[in-house]
């Protein structure tokens, strides 16, 4: 979230769309129920059921499946046709007005440089034109073709209201009122909130949903202010917590990034990452890397982390591949190249796309570790449940292990919420039988690995022998010592770099926050973005006053909020350029003649002089992007593409198959399917009443929402004789599932490129272990590919069939 | 829209931090006992007390319904899917309220809702389940409004679920009595609300006086009008004498829409006939009494373990470990 769950209630306008913000999220909910009741905001729910986030929206309009940038570019070009732009906001907070390279293009669905046989683009056109200076070239009067406004303009205009309702199926009077709806929010003093979810990044192009809505939003001036926002709602407790500290191949703790194998040492891996600014005076924070990588570093490996080493650069792994995704990684066990799997709070035979695929891929392996709280699918992966896991047991000789581990309520420590908070949290309960934190595990594991490299050696043994393991007691560290790690200490005293008499940070004690922290190697910190949750003022992730002066929603000394306990980013947005709040009714910080200051922590340097420095430190330009370069693989605007498996062709490309550039590895394409052998749309989601695979083991979920289903409309249960409450088949080319039939009102047949489009709702709450009734997970049908960026399945856009079940099922 | 607003409920809203209400009621505070000629005259009024339901905000997540289940130690059975939003498909004797779904499409606007009601036991000021009930003190009436039944004084006849207006109160199989909400009265006792409102992640369900209610309701009432439900109102049925939990409606002039809510609900006719307040009638309510318990012995055999009871008592010692740390089952104590 850029904002945070109680600055929901300072918005006008909430729009709902690529999620399904009150049956996942019922208690963050409640702020959209506390923005309606006292400051009337209205509420817009798109999505292809009428769910119950709808039940209390003042307007909902449907929408196939997949098609949402077709929906979102429709909106942009709308708002630019009639006027519904925020003109002070575009041009000074945006790169609207930058110049955009003579060589790019769009045309037929594909920007400039595609290459087929890669299934990549060569990104080199997606750029600015330059000055001598090395500064961007710019027209603000928004006058040349070139510029990003101009760009976007002919971009979006082949989207109006007719081709949008022709590919979404949202009808057009429904459209043209959210339009309206939405255009409303471009004045000042009116903000929009989007609240999203996996309804937008479970799709081939997630990244780019989320684009299209982030541009819209720059477009109203939405970004960076009260009740504003593009707010990613995580599906997990602790997601987010588990993104910042860089749980993923690619990815070291703060966002800093996994090297690559073409950067075989420091001075090449931080070549790339000067972020010199593009534009002049701009702060381009980014520049401050190499004093967050050194002290990452110097936090992992302690005295072996030196400059005359690298700071050690050498231990840190190579990436050969963009990344080790679940995908990847699940294709390569399938291919017989992994041995030992750990999974550590993870489910991927309900979680992960192509269930068969998945069986197969773990009978493969030698060893399968599973830590989890639970009874999992995946740890009983190779147990015989009838329909429900139909595996020969004799037939799999992978070792399973299962370590049972400690749930959220039973150890000590931080949850990172949607909004950026972590809050610390306390025992509640007594962890049951042999179960163990997964710190105490994890601890367990390394000590003896440790050892056998010390007795036995091995091939490069240091980054385990020198890893910094200095802990009270080396068996189970604790909460508090992984937390102050994180933080981070000065190693030698700290003085002021203008005053050398004046003592910052004393040797051994917390850095106050990132601003403290050097690349010469006298600070440490594990994830520097955390830096300031736990300094000498203590654990500031702890704090419980709910004081917020003025209502603003803040809440600044509730927990900590990372970066900086900012609530709010980019919140210099919410001032002009004389450092004035745009609306005055909502302020948030303000230039008073000297200095920012506010509700929130300001969000650009305190003496950053107005009218100079521009909102967007972490971009090198100091706008936000209309026109992303080349940072995402699949175009710097977001453009309208179908999902892999779809009932209609791409409308600019009759030979495209869903993301140009999305990975797709060889034997999955065999098993995409078409819509003249699987005519309808499948869909996955959450209902309220569970949490994903976890809650059914709870007798009072299950009793709530005892028993797998499938929705489906009226119309479609006519078409195919299928009784409410009746059971039936739904299989797609991967897979076949059985379930009771929910037919109702709330999913119509769509009409798209003039034929019905009928969609089927699968939740996924059901398995085979647990107290509810077994059943199936959507991912035995859904296709194995993922988003162009980033790699999250196709989970929400994919094609089945559909009949009633005869006879009952083998229970 | 107006900026001027009721002051928020004061119990059983979770955020903002809760204020409790004054504490403490208990058997002085009758007002009403079932079959017993002689009704009580406390020396004091409690002052009426209210559970609002705002069907516009409720989201139909059944955190009501788990917090239910949860502060009775309840075991309701895990049933099957029929193809509807509701589990269990109906109230049952361990589960005194269920979110009902119903799928409007409103003419007028041309567009869908899915009204979602909380369904159970209203309170009414006038409980025609009270004035059926012929065991002496199975059914009472406190003067803050709540109604609730005592079990060890029920006789399983089951005339208060034929009394009962809305069809509430659920015979138990196990134990041959008759179950319902009863307004977490165990924790308005001691001054907090009920499990379900403070369950309530949308403040759909708040608690507090009924005046209170009231006004909150106006509230939620002009800021449904101003979204153009012109007919949204308080649901608080004159016919029983009002209700000591209400409903906000968004079509508070059809209140049958919301999955069978009677439109104008009132006791019926025969329980009024032999029930009036007349010493004459109480006293054959004493000799129904009696009739009742042989009815019931006749029709429902002495109590022996089913394999229902066995299998229920297997879970319940199951679920404890260690045995003595668990407290008694609210019914079985």
């Amino acid at each position: 979230m850029t904002n945070s769950w109680t600055d929901i209630k300072n918005t006008d306008l909430v729009i709902v769309m690529g999620g399904n913000a009150a049956e996942a999220h019922p208690c963050g909910f409640k702020w959209v129920t506390e923005a309606k009741h006292h400051r009337g905001a209205k509420l817009i729910v798109v999505d292809p059921r009428f769910t119950r986030t709808a039940s209390v929206a003042d307007m909902y309009a449907p929408i196939r499946p997949g098609t949402d940038i077709a929906f979102l570019m429709g909106m942009i070009r709308w708002m630019i046709e009639n006027d519904k732009v925020d003109w002070d906001y575009v041009k000074n907070f945006t790169n609207a007005s930058f110049l955009v390279r003579e060589d790019f293009g769009w045309q037929d669905g594909l920007f400039t440089g595609y290459d087929e046989g890669k299934r990549d683009y060569d990104k080199a056109s997606w750029d600015y034109q330059f000055g001598e200076d090395g500064y961007a070239l710019t027209d603000p009067t928004l006058q040349d073709p070139r510029c990003v406004w101009n760009m976007l303009k002919a971009h979006v205009d082949v989207y109006t209201p007719e081709f949008v309702e022709n590919i979404t199926g949202t009808p057009r009077d429904k459209f043209l009122k959210i339009a309206e709806m939405i255009g409303e929010t471009s004045a000042a003093d009116k903000t929009m909130t989007s609240m999203y979810a996996l309804g937008w990044t479970q799709h081939s192009k997630g990244s780019q949903n989320i684009r299209g809505m982030a541009m819209l939003q720059l477009i109203l001036g939405n970004i960076g202010v009260r009740g504003g926002g593009m707010n990613a709602l995580r599906g997990h407790s602790n997601i987010q917590g588990l993104t910042d500290i860089g749980l993923m191949s690619n990815l070291l703790p703060g966002y800093l990034n996994m090297p690559t194998e073409k950067e075989p040492d420091w001075t090449t891996y931080m070549e790339s990452r000067q972020f010199r600014p593009l534009m002049e005076g701009q702060t381009s924070y980014w520049q401050n890397y190499s004093k967050f990588m050194v002290s990452f570093m110097k936090s992992m490996w302690g005295d072996a982390a030196t400059p005359e080493t690298d700071w050690a650069y050498h231990y840190l792994p190579k990436l050969d591949v963009p990344a080790y995704d679940m995908l990847r990684m699940f294709e390569l066990m399938h291919q017989g190249h992994v041995n030992i799997y750990f999974c550590q709070g993870f489910n991927p035979l309900l979680a992960l796309s192509n269930r068969g695929k998945n069986t197969e891929a773990l009978a493969k392996l030698k060893l399968l570790v599973v830590m989890d709280p639970l009874e999992t699918e995946t740890s009983r992966f190779w147990e015989n449940h009838g329909i429900y896991n139909d595996v020969d047991p004799a037939a799999i000789q992978t070792e399973v292990i299962q370590l049972p581990s400690t749930c959220f309520a039973e150890d000590e420590g931080s949850l990172v919420n949607s909004g950026r908070w972590l809050q610390w949290h306390w025992p509640g309960a007594t962890a049951p039988g042999q179960a163990q934190t997964d710190v105490w595990i994890m601890a367990q594991i390394f000590l003896r690995l440790r050892e056998l490299y010390r007795t036995e050696g091995g091939v490069v043994p240091e980054p385990i022998l020198n890893l910094t393991w200095d802990y009270a007691d080396p068996n189970e560290p604790t909460a508090g010592e992984l937390a102050r790690e994180m933080n981070g200490r000065a190693l030698t005293t700290l003085t002021d770099p203008n005053d050398p008499s004046k003592v910052l940070v004393e040797a051994g004690q917390q850095v106050l926050n990132f601003s403290q922290l050097k690349d010469d190697g006298s600070t440490m910190c594990g994830n520097w973005i955390y830096s300031g949750s736990w300094n000498e003022n203590g654990n500031n992730m702890a704090r419980r006053d709910n004081s917020d002066p003025d209502n603003t929603g803040t809440y600044q000394n509730w927990a900590w909020s990372w970066p900086m306990n900012r609530r709010i980013l980019y919140n210099r947005a919410s001032a002009d350029l004389d450092g004035n709040p745009r609306d005055p009714s909502r302020p948030l910080i303000w230039w008073n003649g000297e200095r920012w200051e506010g509700y929130d922590v300001p969000d650009i340097a305190v003496t950053a002089p107005p009218g100079q420095v521009m909102p967007f430190i972490m971009n090198p330009e100091g706008v936000s992007r209309l026109f992303s370069r080349g940072m995402m693989r699949d175009g710097p605007f977001p453009t309208h593409m179908e999902p892999f498996e779809s009932p209609m062709q791409n409308v600019f490309n009759d030979r495209m198959r869903g993301n140009p550039v999305a990975r797709v590895f060889e034997s999955d394409v065999e098993q995409f399917a078409t819509s003249e052998e699987f005519p309808f749309v499948g869909t996955s989601y959450r209902l309220t009443e569970h949490f994903h695979y976890w809650t059914k083991h709870n007798r009072v979920n299950a009793v709530m929402q005892p028993e797998f289903f499938v929705e489906i409309s009226e119309e479609l249960a006519a078409e195919r004789g299928i009784a409410r409450g009746g059971m039936v088949r739904v299989w797609s080319k991967r897979g076949s599932v059985q379930a009771k039939a929910v037919v109702t009102k709330r999913i119509k047949p769509l009409i798209c490129g003039g034929k019905p489009v009928h969609v089927v709702g699968i939740p996924l709450h059901w398995g085979f272990t647990g107290a509810a009734r077994k059943g199936f997970g959507p991912n035995t049908l859904t296709p194995f590919v993922g988003d162009a960026n980033i790699e999250t399945p196709e989970f929400k856009a994919f094609l089945v069939n559909i009949e009633p079940l005869a006879g009952e099922p083998i229970a | 829209m107006s900026t001027e607003t009721a002051s928020q409920p004061v119990t059983a809203v979770a955020n903002p931090p809760t204020v409790p209400l004054a504490a403490g009621f208990d058997a002085r505070d009758l007002v009403r006992i079932s079959a017993t000629t002689q009704q009580p005259t406390p020396e004091r009024q409690l002052t009426p007390v209210a559970k609002l339901i705002d069907v516009s905000k409720c989201i139909g997540c059944k955190a009501c319904q788990t917090a239910c289940v949860e502060w009775n130690d309840t075991i309701p059975e895990i049933e099957e899917n029929v193809g509807v939003y509701e589990n269990p498909h109906d109230l049952t004797p361990d589960m005194f309220t269920l979110m009902r779904f119903t799928e409007y499409e409103n003419e007028e606007t041309n567009n869908l809702e899915w009204l979602i009601r909380k369904d159970g036991c209203m309170h009414c000021e006038d409980p025609g389940c009270l004035k059926a009930c012929p065991a002496p003190g199975a059914i009472v009436q406190y003067s803050n409004g709540i109604v609730d039944f005592i079990h060890e004084n029920c006789i399983g006849c089951g005339y208060c679920i034929s009394g009962c207006p809305f069809d509430i109160p659920r015979l138990s199989q196990r134990d041959h009595t008759v179950y319902k909400c009863t307004l977490c009265s165990d924790r308005v006792a001691v001054g907090q609300g009920p499990a379900c409102a403070k369950a309530c992640p949308t403040q759909a369900i708040v608690f507090g006086t009924k005046d209170d209610m009231k006004a909150h309701a106006e509230e939620r009432i002009a800021d449904l009008k101003s979204r153009g439900y012109d007919n949204a109102g308080l649901y608080d049925p004159a016919g029983v004498g009002g209700t000591h939990v209400m409903y906000v409606l968004h079509h508070a002039d059809k209140p049958s829409l919301y999955e069978g809510l009677p439109d104008d609900p009132v006791i019926a006719g025969t329980v009024e006939a032999w029930k009036g307040p007349t010493k004459t009638i109480g006293l054959a309510a004493i000799a129904l009494a009696a009739v009742g318990s042989i009815v019931h012995n006749v029709m429902t055999r002495p109590n022996a373990v089913s394999v229902n009871d066995e299998r229920q008592a297997g879970d319940i010692v199951d679920a404890a470990a260690p045995p003595d740390s668990t407290p008694p089952r609210r019914d079985q104590a």
